[in-house]
């Protein structure tokens, strides 16, 4: 595999794709937090609704996300349509538009993992605190956070993953508009549909080997995080 | 970029340059899948000419053109291989008139595993070739146009069980290609090229079998105030453009409609 025949078009989409999923992941991160801690802790009736709204992208087809934001991020849509009244752009195949797509796309991949690390906290820890005066934004950082460091870390490395990985969201809503929305999943496709095999095995190598490293690393750390998976036996006392 | 603050703000969080925004003198070209051969050998003969205009081209199938255009994706000219999506784009007010007709394409009988030079459509009824490719003939023209020429054969309903269906003409000469279909019916345009020359002749499939491919091209609303778009569309009429359009088996025939 020669990578150093890429040309500016496919650095291009890797750049796009890293760009993409970063804010993903980062906007993600804020706000699946309260979110997943509502999902968590709340015994209001909504929490099944809610939860299953927040689960509706790993069941549904792409084509249907991509479908439903094309008309409503379009022109003639709610969203798009007010943008324009305000004289901004719509934001069909637009960044901001596959921006907004990703989010929706790659939601149920950030709460899940935070939700489950925030059920596990054991509330005593947190009255614990409270006891001892921490405020409530104290024993987040100084309880919660830490004791969910693996449920962040994994919430951050699918979200980027799952977001580097989608197509059919992006395909539907984007255009493969070089620099804007055609991303390397994109760029792929394109490859193969004018028979530019050489470009489509090197973006395609690339995707193989960053998914393959990330989850290597994702499970070289989080063992780490988590401890060894037997647990260690307690140092002898005696002389 | 400009028009969303806070997130131009998490973008400078990740240290983004905002791409250099001098779209004046860019224009981005939606065109038919057929024309890649084409517009490879096109555009930089255009971009030589005028070197202070930028190109990007995107090809699909024209039909998908046309619902992104409706939809309002910011392409500023638009290449159809059917006369009647950009007609239905000035109509909407999508796109701005004239119609300009730019090429008449045919259709063929490809194969990258025998030589369909030797073969015609009544062929496709043997046994050996299990999978027929055509591009989808609900937003292909030349899918649109293959399925004509198989009605005008008597073999559409013959062959049901054996089609299947590119997305785009280049998508179906690649599932040609693949050998994952036996044979197929793509653009002259494609099987003309040497890539595919190599693989196995081709079989050119009587006009008078379908409904002529008129192909033309028409600059939309977005792209009205693009120079480059301007300039490309009048570098189509130009008779450099004509000579290698019909090098790569397109007849020609330019003529504005109002």
């Amino acid at each position: 595999m020669n990578f150093s025949s890429m040309t500016p078009g496919e650095w291009q989409a890797i750049w796009l794709t890293a760009k993409l999923a970063g804010l993903t992941t980062l906007i993600l991160l804020l706000l699946s937090a309260p979110l997943a801690w509502w999902l968590a802790h709340s015994r209001s009736r909504w929490v099944s609704g809610v939860a299953a709204l927040v689960a509706l992208p790993l069941v549904l087809p792409p084509t249907v996300i991509g479908f439903y934001l094309l008309i409503v991020l379009g022109p003639q849509g709610a969203v798009g349509a007010t943008l324009e009244q305000m004289g901004l752009q719509h934001l069909a195949f637009s960044f901001w538009g596959i921006l907004v797509g990703s989010v929706i796309y790659s939601l149920p991949f950030a709460v899940q993992p935070l939700r489950d690390a925030f059920a596990a906290i054991d509330s005593r820890l947190l009255d614990a605190a409270a006891t001892l005066r921490a405020s409530a934004l104290d024993r987040f950082f100084s309880v919660v956070l830490p004791l969910s460091r693996s449920g962040i870390l994994t919430a951050v490395v699918i979200t980027f993953a799952h977001t580097v990985g989608e197509f059919g969201v992006i395909a539907m809503l984007g255009g493969s508009i070089p620099g804007e929305t055609r991303v390397v999943s994109i760029a792929i496709y394109d490859h193969t549909q004018a028979l530019e095999y050489g470009a489509a095995h090197r973006l395609s190598a690339v995707l193989l080997g960053f998914s393959f490293v990330t989850l290597l690393l994702f499970y070289a750390i989080n063992q780490r995080v988590m401890g060894p998976l037997k647990p260690a036996r307690p140092r002898s006392t005696s002389p | 970029m400009k028009l969303h603050p806070f997130l131009n703000l998490l973008l400078a969080f990740f240290a983004v340059n905002a791409s250099p925004l001098s779209l004046a003198e860019t224009a981005r070209v939606a065109a038919a899948a057929d024309l890649r051969f084409a517009f490879n050998e096109l555009l930089p003969l255009f971009q030589k000419n005028n070197p202070t205009h930028q190109l990007e081209l995107i090809m699909g199938s024209s039909g998908k053109f046309m619902q992104q255009i409706e939809n309002g994706a910011p392409f500023d000219i638009f290449f159809s291989a059917d006369v009647n999506y950009p007609k239905k784009l000035v109509a909407s007010g999508k796109a701005m008139a004239p119609v300009t007709t730019y090429a008449f394409g045919r259709i063929v009988l490809w194969s990258a595993k025998v030589d369909a030079s030797q073969l015609s459509l009544a062929s496709l009824a043997r046994p050996e070739f299990r999978k027929i490719a055509i591009a989808a003939p609900e937003h292909a023209p030349y899918g649109a146009r293959a399925r004509e020429a198989l009605e005008h054969a008597g073999l559409w309903t013959t062959l049901q069980g054996k089609l299947v269906f590119g997305e785009n003409i280049s998508h179906t000469a690649q599932l040609i290609d693949s050998q994952a279909a036996e044979v197929g019916i793509i653009a002259l345009s494609l099987a003309m090229n040497d890539a595919l020359k190599a693989k196995g002749g081709y079989f050119l499939i009587p006009a008078s079998s379908h409904q002529p491919l008129e192909q033309a091209f028409v600059i939309t609303r977005y792209g009205q105030s693009n120079a480059a778009a301007r300039a490309f569309a009048q570098f189509m009429g130009t008779p450099e453009a004509r000579q290698v359009m019909q090098r790569h088996g397109f007849g020609i025939s330019i003529e504005a409609r109002p």
